[in-house]
C-alpha cells in the first residue's frame, strides 16, 4: 500500500448556537494516498464543504465543535497551533473555492493576489523580481497571458477568474489540493476546459486532489476513489470502478444514479429519491437514510448500520450485513 | 399540424453605452401543441431573453410572434393581459421569484384574484388547494412563508402559480438548475406528468443537455443570440451537425467510468461579445474548422434533412 497523505478518523463536527445544534459531520473516516484523486459526492447539506474546511481548520471557532483526528503527513492537524497551521495552509494544502466571483479580492490585481501567496510562504527566499517571474509562470501555466497580471478580477470572465483562483492555489505547489465544486458556476464548455487543465496540472505536479462535487459525471471522469456522503456520513466509498460498476450499492447511491437523466438510454421517467434530506438539527435514529429508503427494514429505523467491506469497497447499510443481523 | 406558437425573425436588442447588445438576433421557432421545445445554450446566449420576448415580457425589437395563428405583436396592453392567462412562465430561481412576505396560499391565489376567475373567496381557496395537490404540496403548508420551505418546494409553488390560470403554453426558464439532483428529478417528473394530464405546451430553457434530452421533443441550440441548430431531440443527439453542438455534447461529463479515457473535444476560447457583433458566423472565432467563408457572411439557417435545421457553411 502506498503512503497515506491524509487520514481522517472519526471526524465529527457540530455547529452549536443558542437556538439549535446542527450535526453537520457525524463520524467520517477517509484517507487519501499520495498522487490520487478522491471524489467527495453528495447533495447540498451533506457535509462535504464542512469536511473540507475542517481539514484546513477554517471552521468558525465560536460555533463549530470539531472532534476526531485528521492526520496529514503523520501529524494531527486538529492539535496544531495556529502558527503551525499557517505554514500548512496555502503551502502544503490549498483550497479552490466554489464561487470564483466572490473568492477573489476585487481591489487587488490578480498578479498581486498570486504574489501574496508566494511572499507569505517564501521558503526559497525569492526576491521581489523572482516572485514577479514566478507569478508570470503560474499565470501562463493556467492559460492566462502573463501580460494580464496587472488586471483586476472584474476584467476577467468567470472561467478566467476560476483559472486565477487555481493559479493562486497551485502557486506554492501544494501536496494536497482541495477543490470545492470548482466548476459549478461555469458553463459546460468552460467546465471542460478547466477540468482538462486541472487534470493535466495534477499529473505534472503530482498533487493529490480532493474533488468535492455533486456531479457524478465529473467524478467518473476525474477521480480514482469516490466517497458518497449523506447527512454527514460516508455511506459508500471505494474506487471509482467499484462505486460505478460494482453490483452492490447503498440505496442512496442507486437513487443518485436514478436521478440523473441518462444520455445513452431513453427512459420516459426518472426514478428520483422520494422525500428530502433530513434536518441536521434533528437526525433520524438508526440509518439516516431510512425514512427515504425504498428498501428500509425494521432494523434500519433503530440501529445504525455497520460497514460492509468487500475489498476496498465499503457500504454502510443493513442490506449487506444480513449475517450480522441474525 | 399548425404550431401553437411561432416566431418569425424575432429580434431583441438592448441599448448599451457603446452600441446595441444583440441578445436575440433573428430567431425562428415553432412549437406544436402539447410538445416541448428545449432551448439550450451557455450563459449569455440569449435563451432567457428569448423566453421573455416570446411572452412580450421584453418588448421585441422586431419580428413577429404568432399564437394560434394570430400575430400578437399588434395587441394592446389589455388584450395582451388577457392573453397572458394562456401563456405563463416558471422562473429560474425559486428563492427570488416569489414574494417572501406572502404565504404559499396567497402567492398561488394572486393571479386567480387579479384575473377575476372566481366570484367568492371560498372558490378561490378551493382552487388553490386543488393546485397545491396537483403539484404535490401538502395542505398544511398553505399558511407557510417561502423562507420556511426548501428549494424543491418553492419551485413547486412557482409551478402551481404558473398553472393557476389554466395556461396552454408555459415557458420554463431553467426551472431545475438551482436544485439538487434528486429534487431536480422530482420536479422534472412533475412537469412531464402535468404535460400529459393538462396537454401543456412547453418551451424549456436550460443549459443542461441531459435534462433537455429527457424532456423535449425538439431542441434548439442557441449561440450568441442566434439559433444555430434545431432538430428533433433524438436526431440532434444522434447526428449533431454544427461544430458548436458537437462540442457542447462532448463537454458533458458522463457518469460512466468506462469512458474516462475518451478525451472530450475541448473548444478553445470563450463566448465573444454580443455587442455590435461582426457579420459572419458568430461561432467562427472559436470554431476549429473556421474558414474565410465563415467570416464573410452569416450562414443561412436551412433545412438539411427533414426537420433538422443548421446554420453552418460547412454543412450543406
Amino acid at each position: 500500500m502506498s503512503e497515506r497523505l491524509l487520514d481522517i478518523r472519526d471526524l465529527e463536527v457540530i455547529y452549536k448556537t443558542d437556538l439549535e445544534t446542527v450535526h453537520a459531520v457525524n463520524g467520517v473516516n477517509l484517507h487519501l494516498e499520495k498522487g490520487k484523486t478522491l471524489g467527495l459526492v453528495g447533495e447540498t447539506g451533506a457535509g462535504k464543504t464542512t469536511t473540507a474546511l475542517s481539514i484546513l481548520c477554517l471552521l468558525p471557532e465560536r460555533t463549530a465543535r470539531v472532534k476526531g483526528e485528521i492526520f496529514f503527513e503523520g501529524k494531527d492537524l486538529l492539535k496544531m497551533k495556529e502558527y503551525e497551521l499557517r505554514d500548512i495552509r496555502g503551502e502544503k494544502i490549498s483550497m479552490i473555492f466554489q464561487d470564483p466571483m466572490t473568492s477573489l479580492n476585487p481591489i487587488m490585481t490578480v498578479g498581486s493576489q498570486i504574489g501574496e501567496a508566494l511572499a507569505l510562504h517564501n521558503e526559497q527566499n525569492r526576491t521581489k523580481e523572482q516572485i514577479e517571474k514566478r507569478v508570470e509562470e503560474v499565470l501562463e501555466m493556467v492559460g492566462i497571458p502573463a501580460s494580464r497580471k496587472k488586471d483586476y478580477p472584474h476584467q476577467f470572465s468567470g472561467g478566467m477568474k476560476q483559472r486565477v483562483v487555481i493559479a493562486i492555489a497551485l502557486a506554492c505547489e501544494p501536496d494536497l489540493l482541495i477543490a470545492d465544486e470548482p466548476t459549478t458556476a461555469l458553463d459546460v464548455t468552460i467546465q471542460a476546459q478547466v477540468l482538462a487543465m486541472m487534470n493535466e496540472l495534477r499529473e505534472r505536479l503530482q498533487t493529490s486532489l480532493i474533488m468535492i462535487t455533486h456531479d457524478l459525471g465529473i467524478v467518473a471522469q476525474t477521480c480514482d476513489d469516490v466517497a458518497v456522503m449523506y447527512a454527514g456520513e460516508i455511506i459508500e466509498c471505494g474506487s471509482a470502478y467499484e462505486v460505478f460498476t460494482g453490483e452492490k450499492h447503498h440505496p442512496y447511491t442507486e437513487g443518485l444514479f436514478g436521478s440523473i437523466p441518462n444520455l445513452e438510454v431513453d427512459s420516459a421517467r426518472l426514478s428520483p429519491i422520494e422525500g428530502l434530506m433530513p434536518d441536521p438539527t434533528n437526525l433520524p435514529e438508526g440509518c439516516k437514510f431510512s425514512p427515504r429508503c425504498p428498501k428500509c427494514m425494521d432494523i434500519c429505523r433503530s440501529v445504525s448500520p455497520s460497514e460492509y467491506v468487500e475489498g476496498g469497497h465499503r457500504i454502510s447499510c443493513h442490506l449487506f450485513n444480513k449475517e450480522e443481523a441474525k | 399540424m399548425s404550431a401553437l406558437i411561432e416566431t418569425k425573425d424575432l429580434k431583441k436588442y438592448f441599448k448599451v453605452p457603446n452600441g446595441f447588445l444583440h441578445a436575440v438576433d433573428g430567431v425562428n421557432i415553432a412549437i406544436d401543441e402539447g410538445k416541448t421545445l428545449g432551448v439550450v445554450g451557455e450563459s449569455g446566449c440569449g435563451k432567457s431573453t428569448l423566453g421573455r420576448a416570446v411572452l412580450r415580457l421584453h418588448e421585441p425589437t422586431s419580428g413577429e410572434i404568432y399564437y394560434k395563428g394570430e400575430n400578437i405583436m399588434g395587441y394592446d396592453k389589455a388584450r395582451m393581459r388577457a392573453l397572458r392567462r394562456e401563456m405563463q412562465i416558471i422562473f429560474q430561481d425559486p428563492y427570488s421569484s416569489i414574494n417572501p412576505r406572502m404565504s404559499v396560499q396567497e402567492i398561488i391565489a394572486e393571479p386567480i384574484i387579479i384575473n377575476h376567475m372566481f366570484k367568492t373567496r371560498s372558490e378561490v381557496f378551493d382552487r388553490v388547494a386543488e393546485l397545491m395537490d396537483t403539484v404535490g404540496l401538502a395542505e398544511r403548508l398553505s399558511g407557510a412563508y417561502p423562507h420556511e420551505l426548501d428549494g424543491g418546494r418553492r419551485q413547486r409553488i412557482g409551478v402551481a402559480r404558473a398553472l393557476s390560470l389554466n395556461p396552454k403554453f408555459v415557458v420554463c426558464d431553467e426551472p431545475v438548475s438551482a436544485l439538487d439532483v434528486s429534487i431536480q428529478a422530482q420536479i422534472l417528473n412533475l412537469l412531464m406528468d402535468l404535460q400529459d394530464e393538462l396537454g401543456l405546451t412547453y418551451m424549456f430553457i436550460t443549459h443542461d443537455l441531459s435534462v433537455v434530452k429527457h424532456i423535449s421533443t425538439e431542441i434548439a441550440v442557441m449561440y450568441l443570440g442566434m439559433c444555430i441548430e434545431r432538430a428533433p431531440s433524438k436526431e440532434l443527439f444522434k447526428n449533431p451537425l454544427h461544430p458548436y453542438t458537437k462540442a457542447l455534447l462532448s463537454a458533458i461529463p458522463i457518469p460512466n467510468v468506462e469512458l474516462r479515457h475518451k478525451k472530450p473535444e475541448v473548444i478553445k476560447g470563450e463566448v465573444t461579445s454580443p455587442i455590435n457583433p461582426k457579420p459572419g458566423c458568430r461561432f467562427a472565432p472559436r470554431c476549429p474548422y473556421a474558414s474565410d467563408a465563415c467570416t464573410a457572411q452569416t450562414p443561412e439557417f436551412k433545412e438539411i434533412s427533414p426537420g433538422h435545421f443548421c446554420a453552418c457553411t460547412r454543412v450543406q
